[in-house]
């Protein structure tokens, strides 16, 4: 055990005394979530949009009135021709122009419909849409106020209700992204650069030579990343509290019992490409290559795996991180217990325990 | 209890790194390894520290097998690689105090063993490793490997990139841990380093070309040797390539090492030839073989 102990506190002297991996500890969890949580949003707000009104008359003006009202858009320009919608979006400030037609209050008397073409800059494809939706539902809107009394035969109304993040704040969205690969990257990469260090280093050929099960060299290794990993999980999940507001609605003891479960999860991916790479430079490309590309494009993080191709959806389910993100969106979003996540947590645990056999399996106690 | 190698045989992929050496180290014995970079010396070291399996052959350390015993050797001996390998971010005393507790020891408990070499590293014991001088790394590197009282040392070119003062140091430092009991396997590609063993073996391309004390290698030189000098050291090798009763011929120093394919021979005849061939200052002597005029006679 005192040797066990002398191990870690040589660990803890290597991670202290390099500063590059101590900012990458440290820093990079604080700057991602600030980044994904302040500058990165796909929210629509202030969104300017132009109008073009061939009518002007009380109905167009009743409208618009409703838009510029919604914090959602901001009128930037009246258009007077059509020809001038194109300038508009070629300055690239409009992302939308409403053009209503000619007459439009005429119309809507005599004939009971009238039309309002709405041109959306789609160089943005999600943001043309949330727009486009956006004004849809404020026309919808505008339309049933204006119906009330009026008794129309066969009529749908949809009553929407978004639960979890009413307010739909996609930091909701990026917080559990953010710490499966903070988390992810903090551990296995930070573990497989550590101890490819002492292979290149020259220094396992000593710990080789010595008392020191395999194990023990391993374990060791990995003990002060649970800690710090531990530590970073949890200024992830206070910074989302007091800064975004992101409410914890599931037990805190359940996010803390899963975030170990997956930080042992990323040391034992870190331990297996450490015992595939011989330089710290090649655990560095695996960890990045290997974990960061597919926590981000596979997990269901930034895209939804249901809209994927059949055979990424198929991968998806090989990624560590999918299930995690899983867990904690239940967790802190939709306040489940255990009872809703039983399944993901078992298959977190098997994967586990495969990859700390085959690294187990894979370890070298000599040198080839 | 000492060292014992019989038939031993390692091949990376299609590299012969050595091929069936055998030779014994006995108990308390400084024994050297000499031989140029590349003839197979770590291997050697790294099959007998138990980090290689050997293709053929048998090899044990302090009575234990290197491949079924691995674990005993691991505890018992004290290895020092050809590279620096410490833990260039810690302090000296971090990395004495790190080896000694993995050994489960403490620096107090075996202190009298390293003392000598720990006193000259102490001014500078809280200097991270990697801001050391050679020398300095080399005696810490020692120390490390020394701590846990190993019954047999083994220490790969120690004074390999070591200036000449502190590769001095450092033998005087071998021997004085000989006499404490330890066996002492080292390797050297410094012929007069050789010396100081107890026992070589000459190693090339993997192969044991002769082991014996340094002395009587040297006796066994069939030849004569002269020390010949001249003004102009190219050319005066480049002409004694072309006498014809040359047997060889290599620079030593400011001199080169010449001998004769006869058994006897008049100094005064070369030097004629040499004169005719327009060099100046000739100097020719007969002098003592060495360990490398023995090595390069082995080697031939």
């Amino acid at each position: 055990m005192k040797r066990f102990i002398g191990f870690i506190k040589k660990e803890f002297y290597h991670i202290f005394r390099d500063r590059r991996s101590l900012f990458i500890l440290f820093g990079m969890p604080i700057a991602q979530i600030l980044l994904f949580g302040f500058a990165i949003t796909n929210e629509i707000n202030n969104v300017d949009i132009a109008i073009l009104d061939h009518s002007k008359d009380a109905t167009t003006e009743e409208i618009i009135n409703k838009i510029s009202a919604s914090k959602y858009f901001t009128i930037n320009q009246m258009i007077a021709r059509e020809a001038d919608i194109e300038t508009a979006f070629k300055k690239g400030k409009i992302k939308a122009v409403l053009n209503f037609e000619k007459d439009f209050s005429k119309n809507l008397i005599k004939e009971q419909k009238a039309t309002i073409q709405i041109i959306t800059d789609a160089t943005d494809p999600n943001t043309a849409n949330s727009i486009t939706n956006y004004i849809n539902a404020i026309l919808q809107n505008y339309q049933q106020s204006k119906n009330k009394g009026i008794v129309v035969e066969y009529q749908i109304i949809p009553q929407t209700r978004m639960v979890y993040n009413p307010e739909l704040k996609s930091v909701f969205m990026f917080v559990p992204g953010v710490m499966t690969i903070i988390l992810m990257l903090v551990s296995a990469m930070m573990t497989s650069i550590s101890i490819t260090r002492e292979k290149e280093l020259g220094t396992m050929e000593i710990l080789l030579v010595s008392p020191l099960k395999p194990f023990q060299v391993i374990i060791g290794k990995v003990v002060p990343y649970i800690f710090l990993s531990v530590i970073n999980a949890a200024v992830i999940v206070l910074l989302s509290i007091f800064i975004f507001k992101m409410p914890v609605q599931g037990s805190l003891f359940l996010l803390g019992a899963e975030s170990v479960l997956f930080i042992i999860t990323s040391l034992a991916l870190g331990i297996l490409i450490s015992t595939i790479a011989e330089t710290q430079q090649s655990a560095m490309m695996i960890s990045l290559m290997g974990l960061m590309l597919p926590v981000i494009l596979l997990s269901g993080f930034i895209f939804p795996i249901t809209s994927m191709a059949a055979p990424l959806q198929i991968i998806s389910h090989i990624i560590p991180a999918k299930w995690f993100i899983i867990i904690i969106k239940g967790i802190m979003l939709k306040g489940v217990g255990m009872a809703y996540i039983w399944k993901e947590t078992l298959i977190l645990i098997g994967m586990t325990i495969f990859f700390i056999g085959l690294s187990v399996k894979k370890y070298k106690i000599r040198l080839e | 209890m000492g060292i014992s190698l019989s038939n031993i045989s390692k091949s990376y992929k299609k590299v012969k790194a050595v091929q069936d050496i055998s030779f014994d180290v006995n108990p308390g014995e400084l024994f050297g390894l000499i031989g140029p970079d590349g003839a197979g010396k770590t291997t050697i070291f790294r099959i007998l520290t138990t980090l290689l399996i050997p293709d053929d052959g048998t090899a044990s350390v302090a009575g234990f097998d290197v491949v079924k015993d691995y674990k005993a050797i691991r505890n018992s001996v004290g290895y020092m690689p050809g590279r620096f390998s410490l833990y260039q971010d810690l302090t000296v005393e971090e990395n004495l105090t790190f080896f000694a507790t993995i050994f489960g020891t403490t620096i107090e408990e075996n202190y009298d063993l390293i003392e000598d070499i720990y006193v000259q590293i102490e001014p500078f014991k809280d200097r991270r490793a990697g801001k050391l001088s050679g020398g300095m790394k080399q005696k810490l590197a020692l120390c490390c490997a020394l701590i846990h009282k190993p019954k047999v040392l083994f220490l790969d070119e120690p004074t390999t990139g070591v200036d000449p003062v502190s590769r001095k140091e450092f033998w005087e430092m071998l021997k004085r841990l000989q006499k404490k009991g330890i066996t002492i396997l080292v390797s050297t590609p410094y012929m007069d380093e050789a010396a100081l063993c107890d026992r070589i073996a000459l190693i090339q391309d993997g192969e044991i070309l002769e082991i014996d004390t340094p002395e009587a290698i040297v006796n066994k030189f069939p030849k004569t040797i002269y020390n010949v000098g001249a003004d102009n050291m190219y050319k005066l090798i480049q002409t004694l390539k072309g006498y014809k009763h040359l047997y060889s011929v290599f620079p030593f120093g400011e001199f080169v090492h010449y001998t004769d394919k006869r058994d006897s021979f008049e100094t005064a005849e070369l030097k004629s030839y040499l004169e005719n061939a327009g060099l100046i200052d000739i100097s020719i002597d007969a002098t003592q073989p060495n360990i490398e005029d023995a090595f390069m006679e082995l080697a031939k």
